[in-house]
């Protein structure tokens, strides 16, 4: 092990402790609202400058490394993946607290009705940034893939969501202020899962150097 | 590729007094007004490959090359092919510069007079030219008549580029210019490859894998005699197709 490879090693497991706050804020933010748990919420709220100080952190290495490693190859691209996927867990990290913002909001009002695509929806957007961790771990292009093909499920899923709650405000105007606020959140767990694209997508450019982003044809909602 | 072929080199074998294999099976394309960067650990034959293409190996008579240079379409390892007008069209600049014992004036004007140019106004305007070239001029104008030692380190460089250049080449090869000059000389030097690729074509054997990543736009990375990627400059430094250039590039090795 060289100097520089620790260094590498130092940042990497800086990414995936980024990763894994990310991925609970998701994972916990939809609990304080399931359980109408505030104590949770608050929690999520909290760790967020966690994933802030990391976040200037591993860009602050990153641009240390290119400055004074002059960076090839693999070591280039991981560099530069994690400069960028660093943003996007950050965003998720921000989004996380929004969620646990709304549940803080619901949480003073009746529940509207039980939540069953919700979670269903964050399963799905953290496993997504689950799995683009642990491809970018094990440089499994195959696993990155996958989790680029599983955004469409948390589309629909949002879809979904959206169509029924339209049907509870139509029907009953009391329900637009809680409706809207999940509405919100669904929205929040769909960006969300574009994030987890985006590592994924900074995955593969690490893996195999090819950048594929803005290459599949275009989707019709976002 | 786009743009012109300049060499060719196919199925090249070098050996050495005869039986030393240095070069094995080199196979690759030098566009025209390009820099093209040779990079490889010590030993790998970069080198030698270089000093093929203007038959540099020639001063050793047990030295043998096997396979076909095409430079513009002829090949230049062929027997009846006249070296000196080989390596006036291919010139070269080498580590440590190798100034004339002369004046500045006449380091430039030796090779102009060999090509039978003698007027003193048209020897003046090649020699101006030159160094207008190697972005000298500014600094010795005044002083054409002192000797040649009286230079810096990267002045008398840059002295020895006017000098192939006077006698206008089509190619320049440079086996590490700059390995023996300081930083500002050296991002000199590597300013001017970026203007003089307009006129020739540059081959640069580089020990230092950020000149060849800044100054070139195809590299070849070299192993043990063969030449293991040849690929834009681009590609072989942010994602190379073979492992052994990865693991270079990247520091592994070398």
């Amino acid at each position: 092990m060289t100097v520089f490879d620790d260094e590498l090693q130092h940042l990497k497991e800086k990414l995936l402790r980024m990763g894994s706050l990310v991925e609970d804020a998701v994972k916990n933010s939809i609990i304080a609202l399931v359980d109408r748990d505030n104590t949770l919420a608050q929690v999520v709220i909290d760790n967020d400058r966690l994933v802030n100080t990391l976040d200037v952190e591993i860009d602050e290495e990153s641009i240390r490394l290119i400055a004074l490693r002059q960076p090839m190859a693999t070591n280039l691209r991981f560099i530069t993946m994690a400069m960028k996927i660093t943003t996007d867990m950050e965003r998720v990290g921000d989004l996380a607290v929004n969620i646990a913002e709304r549940a803080l909001e619901l949480n003073t009002e009746p529940m509207l009705k039980p939540y069953i695509d919700i979670p269903k929806m964050r399963d799905i957007a953290q496993g997504m940034i689950r799995d683009a961790l642990n491809a970018f771990v094990k440089k499994d292009k195959k696993l990155a893939m996958d989790v680029i093909m599983r955004d469409d499920e948390v589309d629909d899923l949002k879809h979904d969501v959206l169509q029924e709650l339209a049907v509870f405000m139509a029907q009953d105007p009391t329900t637009v202020s809680r409706a809207m606020k999940i509405s919100f959140v669904a929205q929040y767990l769909e960006r969300i899962a574009d994030h987890a694209t985006n590592i994924a997508e900074m995955v593969i450019y690490f893996v195999d150097g090819k950048i594929i982003r803005h290459m599949a044809p275009p989707t019709e909602e976002k | 590729m786009n743009g012109t072929t300049e060499i060719e080199v196919r199925g090249l074998n070098f050996y050495y007094s005869g039986n030393i294999h240095a070069l094995k099976q080199i196979n690759l394309t030098v566009q025209k007004n390009s820099v093209t960067a040779l990079i490889g650990p010590s030993g790998c034959g970069k080198t030698t490959l270089l000093r093929c293409f203007n038959r540099m190996h020639d001063l050793y008579p047990r030295n043998r090359y096997e396979g076909e240079i095409l430079f513009q379409g002829n090949n230049i390892l062929l027997k009846d092919v006249d070296v000196i007008d080989l390596r006036s069209r291919v010139g070269m600049v080498f580590q440590k510069p190798t100034p004339f014992p002369m004046s500045i004036f006449d380091n430039i004007a030796y090779g102009v007079k060999l090509k039978g140019i003698k007027k003193r106004s048209d020897l003046s305007e090649r020699v101006e030219r030159a160094l207008v070239h190697a972005v000298l001029w500014d600094e010795v104008k005044d002083k054409l008549n002192a000797s040649a030692y009286d230079l810096s380190g990267g002045q008398q460089q840059r002295l020895v580029i006017a000098r192939a250049l006077a006698v206008n080449p089509e190619v320049l090869l440079f086996d590490e210019p700059t390995s023996a000059l300081d930083p500002i000389s050296t991002a000199k030097i590597e300013e001017l490859t970026a203007t003089l690729k307009k006129e020739v074509t540059i081959i640069i054997v580089t020990h230092n894998m950020q000149q060849a990543a800044r100054i070139s736009d195809w590299t070849g990375f070299m192993m043990l005699g063969e030449l293991i990627e040849f690929d834009s400059t681009d590609k072989i430094f942010t994602a190379p197709s073979e492992k052994l250039t990865e693991d270079y590039v990247t520091g592994r090795f070398g």
